[in-house]
C-alpha cells in the first residue's frame, strides 16, 4: 500500500496504482481530465497529455520534486508522493496550453457536430480554452469517411487519443481499424475504407472523446441537449444489454453505453442493441439517467430543481429580521 | 370574505350639498376640461397613415439571416432554443445534400424552423444565443391574426427572402458592444 496526498487530500491505494486513479478514487473533483486514457481499455493513455499534475514530492525515501509536469495516467503512485492537480496554478496554465495544442486542427464546428454537449474536448476548452486561436495557418483537413453502414468517422475532429484503436485492438478479433502516417499527416482510418463489420465496432463511437466517430443512425436527428437519456435493457445474447437509450417523446433516437462520471462506458454494447433496437417495446426501461446539473444536457429540464433550503433563512436577515409570510417560507416549497 | 390583500379602503359616501345637488357647477367642470384638451397637443397618430418611428434596436420579429452568397446561414444547432426562456422555438434539422451548397452554409441545416410568436417575449436571448450570426430580432412587428395557429411563424416567414434582404446592421452594432462589455 501506498500513501498519497492529491490536492491536500490523503489516500491510500495498492502498490502499481496510477496517480490518475487514485485520484479517481478520491472523487471527481480532484481527478484530472483524461482525454486519450480509458480505465477499460489496456495501455491507453499517455498520448494527450491532458491529465498532467505536479509531484511536489517523489515519495518519503527521495523527497525531491519531480521536475517536469508528469502525465498522472502513466504515472504510478509511491508512498508519500505528493501531488498537485487544481491547487497548482503552475498546472492549470500548462494545461490550458494542451487545450490550445488539443485545438490547433480542431474544425470547432460544435454547431454542426452530433457530439456536442457530452464532448469532452468541448468541456476542457471551455474550462481552459482561449477566446480565440493563434494558430494562422490552414487546418488540416480530411472528406468525411463512412466505416461500415452505421458510423461516421470525421477526421477532421480527431485529436488522436487511439481509444478507438485500442477498443478495435483488444474487444473486436481482426485488427482493421488504426493510424495511417505520422505526424502531422497522421489519420485513424480502415484499411481502404474496410467496413469495421465486428459486432462490438459500434463502441468505438462511444469511446471516441470528440465527434470524430458519430453513429450515423442518430446523424442530426437531435442535439443531444433536447433528448432524454434513460436506463434501459434488454436480453441480449452477445452483450450484457444494459444500455441509456435517449429519448424525445416516445421515440428513441439513440443508443449508447451507460457512461459514468468520468465519461467511460460501465460495459461494451453489442452493434444489435446499439444501431437496429429502436423501438421502445424492444427495451425495458428502467427510469432517466443522474445527469450532471451543470451539464447543457439537463438544461430546460426543471425535473430536479431543488428550492435552496437556505434561502428563506437568508431573506429574512436581509429583511432586516423581518418575519416574512409563510407563503415563501421553505416548507412550502 | 376576508381580504386577501388588505389595500382595499371603503368609502363612506355622505349626504350631497346643496351645490352637488344643483349638478350644472360640476357639468361646467367637466366641459371646461373635455374643452381644456382640445388645444393640447395630440397624444395619439393616425395609424397606418402616419407611423412612429421605432428605436434604433428595437426587438420586434425575427428574421433568419442569409450570407452574402444568399445561403442560411442557421445550421440548427439548437442553441437559440436552449436560450430561449419561453420555450418558443423548436427546429428539425436535415443533412445538406450534394447540390444544395448554394442553398445551406454548413451540412447540417434547419429543415424546420418555427417560433411561436404567442410565446416569444421578444427578449432578444436567441440573437446572443446564436454562433452562426443566423437569426436576428428586427424593427418589424407581428402582423395581428384572428387564429392562434397562425401565429406559430415557420421558415417561410422568418427566413429572408434573397432579393429583399433585411437590414439589421444597427442591431448587431448593439449587440457587439454588448460582447466587448463583457470582455
Amino acid at each position: 500500500m501506498a500513501k498519497v496526498t492529491i490536492d491536500d487530500i490523503e489516500i491510500e491505494v495498492p502498490d502499481g496504482t496510477t496517480i490518475l486513479q487514485a485520484a479517481r478514487m478520491i472523487g471527481a473533483d480532484v481527478a484530472p481530465p483524461a482525454m486519450c486514457y480509458y480505465s477499460k481499455l489496456a495501455t491507453t493513455g499517455g498520448y494527450c497529455r491532458t491529465c498532467i499534475v505536479k509531484v511536489e514530492q517523489g515519495s518519503t525515501k527521495d523527497p525531491r520534486p519531480m521536475p517536469k509536469p508528469v502525465p498522472s495516467c502513466r504515472t504510478t503512485v509511491m508512498d508519500g508522493m505528493v501531488v498537485r492537480n487544481n491547487t497548482s496554478p503552475e498546472i492549470q496554465e500548462a494545461r490550458a496550453g494542451i487545450v490550445e495544442f488539443l485545438l490547433i486542427n480542431h474544425p470547432l464546428d460544435c454547431p454542426v457536430c452530433d457530439q456536442a454537449g457530452e464532448c469532452d474536448l468541448q468541456n476542457l476548452g471551455y474550462k481552459h480554452g482561449a477566446e480565440a486561436t493563434r494558430y494562422e495557418f490552414d487546418r488540416r483537413t480530411f472528406e468525411q469517411i463512412d466505416i461500415g453502414e452505421n458510423i461516421k468517422l470525421h477526421m477532421n475532429r480527431c485529436i488522436l487519443c487511439y481509444r478507438c484503436v485500442k477498443t478495435c485492438e483488444q474487444i473486436t478479433d481482426g485488427r482493421v481499424h488504426g493510424v495511417l502516417n505520422r505526424g502531422d499527416h497522421a489519420e485513424i482510418s480502415t484499411y481502404i475504407e474496410q467496413a469495421i463489420d465486428n459486432d462490438f465496432s459500434g463502441n468505438v463511437i462511444d469511446v471516441c472523446p470528440v465527434g470524430a466517430l458519430t453513429d450515423k443512425t442518430f446523424r442530426f436527428k437531435s442535439r443531444v441537449w433536447f433528448t432524454k437519456p434513460m436506463d434501459a435493457h434488454r436480453d441480449c445474447d452477445k452483450c450484457e444489454g444494459k444500455v441509456a437509450v435517449w429519448m424525445k417523446g416516445n421515440e428513441i433516437l439513440r443508443v449508447t453505453g451507460r457512461k459514468d462520471e468520468f465519461g467511460e462506458v460501465e460495459s461494451f454494447i453489442c452493434n444489435t442493441c446499439r444501431f437496429e433496437k429502436k423501438s421502445v417495446s424492444d427495451w425495458t426501461i428502467e427510469g432517466p439517467r443522474k445527469i450532471n446539473k451543470k451539464s447543457v444536457i439537463s438544461a430546460n429540464h426543471y425535473e430536479e430543481t431543488k428550492k435552496p433550503t437556505y434561502l428563506y433563512d437568508r431573506v429574512q436577515l436581509l429583511n432586516d429580521g423581518k418575519k416574512l409570510p409563510e407563503v415563501n417560507s421553505k416548507d412550502n416549497g | 370574505m376576508l381580504s386577501l390583500s388588505n389595500r382595499k379602503k371603503v368609502i363612506e359616501q355622505g349626504e350631497l350639498s346643496f351645490m352637488e345637488k344643483l349638478y350644472l357647477p360640476v357639468i361646467a367642470k367637466g366641459l371646461g376640461i373635455t374643452v381644456k384638451h382640445l388645444f393640447k397637443r395630440k397624444v395619439t397618430i393616425k395609424y397606418p397613415e402616419q407611423k412612429r418611428s421605432f428605436a434604433k434596436i428595437y426587438r420586434g420579429l425575427h428574421v433568419l439571416k442569409r450570407d452574402e452568397q444568399g445561403r442560411e446561414n442557421c445550421t440548427a444547432c439548437g442553441m437559440c432554443a436552449v436560450a430561449c426562456p419561453a420555450e418558443a422555438i423548436t427546429m428539425i434539422s436535415a443533412e445538406r445534400k450534394k447540390g444544395e451548397e448554394h442553398l445551406y452554409r454548413e451540412e447540417k441545416y434547419a429543415s424546420v424552423y418555427e417560433i411561436n410568436m404567442l410565446r416569444c417575449i421578444f427578449c432578444g436571448l436567441c440573437e446572443e444565443a446564436c454562433p452562426k450570426d443566423a437569426i436576428y430580432l428586427t424593427d418589424r412587428t407581428v402582423d395581428s391574426e384572428y387564429n392562434r395557429d397562425t401565429f406559430i411563424y415557420g421558415k417561410d416567414k422568418l427566413v429572408e427572402k434573397i432579393d429583399n434582404r433585411i437590414d439589421i446592421s444597427q442591431r448587431k452594432i448593439k449587440t457587439e458592444q454588448k460582447l466587448d462589455k463583457l470582455k
